[in-house]
């Protein structure tokens, strides 16, 4: 039996596109468990494929979108959420997920997600968090936390880095959460609770990057990274984002914001109505 | 290294599902996360080398595994896999 056969037994192979597997993460990458966790959130809701649409950036998370077997785009860098905002609402029918990295959706789309948040546009945003530009050969970037080391700080970062929570519930986001590659299952639950709600969810997934960041920084292997996820990671739900900074002693995880607010899709439809019966 | 590993005792627990636990060796890139989270312990490194130069998992005892799912999940290169017993002949 090849390879592809016995993957075609796979229970979530039906979701994959087969023939570009194996995919190209590293060992022990969390974007590939991101992957895993999207994927059988799709199936324990029974999504219809053709509604889906999965947008991307660049970064080594981008190539998630070649890997779901729906519609799927890899857009320009930064550019995903202004992507996604427009397919939302040229078909209001469709549901959106992006899926990309803290450098492209922080960085250079910093604007758009925070508008895109701001105007609670319909779609779900998982941020996979890996602390630098691992594509690229391991920059620092807004979410490197203060002294580590990469190649653009030899010496120490000396910037202080985003909370990436905080942010998204000052923006105004109607669902945020945060979790690591470590929590499979609750990170599951929680893509599946964004994806059945309306409005502007962030998930934020703290990823090892064993490679490039955490050889610099000397974690070790990517099992190294998951077992220190084990021993400092604390799940309080309903936690204010704000107090909720990533440091090296601790890291908060959990569900932070759930409200409802209508979206923009909605206000702009109620809009239309009340302008054409004039 | 797996010698020493599989004298640990198995932790018992009761079988959340009756499964078949099935990995595609070749997939596997050897992180290790289905052997090092495994609830019950229930998996080590096998002695055999896969395409990419690692060892991938093997399931101790052929009853340890109680399906959980969580290897099946955790696993980021989809190499691990629970595939749902068929109950084999006796029907009623």
């Amino acid at each position: 039996m090849t390879v592809l056969q016995e993957f075609e037994k796979h229970p979530l192979a039906k979701y994959l596109r087969l023939e570009r597997f194996p995919h190209i993460w590293c060992e022990g990458c969390g974007d590939g468990i991101i992957l895993n966790c999207f994927v059988k959130a799709l199936d324990d809701l029974g999504i219809n494929m053709d509604k889906l649409v999965v947008v991307s950036g660049i970064g080594c998370i981008g190539r998630i979108a070649g890997y779901i077997k729906c519609d799927s785009f890899h857009t320009t860098h930064g550019r995903p959420i202004a992507l996604a905002t427009g397919i939302k609402l040229a078909n209001p029918k469709l549901t959106i997920a992006v899926i990309s990295g803290d450098g492209d959706l922080f960085a250079i789309g910093g604007n758009h997600f925070i508008h895109a948040a701001r105007r609670n546009v319909d779609m779900t945003v998982i941020c996979s968090n890996n602390f630098n530009y691992g594509m690229t050969g391991g920059q620092f970037g807004p979410t490197t936390p203060l002294d580590s080391y990469t190649t653009t700080t030899p010496y120490g970062n000396i910037e202080h880095p985003f909370n990436l929570v905080h942010l998204a519930a000052a923006a105004g986001a109607v669902y945020v959460a945060r979790w690591t590659a470590l929590h499979v299952k609750r990170l599951t639950e929680s893509i599946k609770k964004a994806l059945q709600k309306k409005g502007f969810k962030f998930i934020e997934v703290i990823s090892p990057c064993p490679e490039i960041y955490g050889r610099r920084n000397k974690l070790g292997k990517a099992i190294d990274t998951m077992k220190r996820y084990r021993q400092i990671c604390e799940i309080r739900h309903g936690y204010d984002p704000a107090k909720a900074e990533i440091t090296i002693e601790k890291i908060i995880v959990g569900e932070f914001i759930d409200i409802e607010k209508p979206t923009y899709g909605e206000l702009l439809q109620k809009q239309f109505l009340t302008i054409q019966k004039r | 290294m797996s010698k020493g590993r599989s004298m640990a005792p198995v932790v018992k627990r009761k079988k959340l599902a009756e499964v078949e636990w099935k990995v595609i060796e070749d997939f596997c890139k050897g992180c290790g996360f289905c052997i090092e989270f495994c609830p019950v312990d229930a998996l080590e490194e096998s002695e055999k080398l896969n395409a990419k130069g690692v060892h991938p998992p093997k399931l101790k005892s052929e009853d340890a595994c109680i399906g959980c799912g969580l290897c099946e999940r955790i696993c980021p290169d989809f190499a691990v896999h629970l595939e749902t017993k068929e109950s084999g002949g006796e029907r009623e």
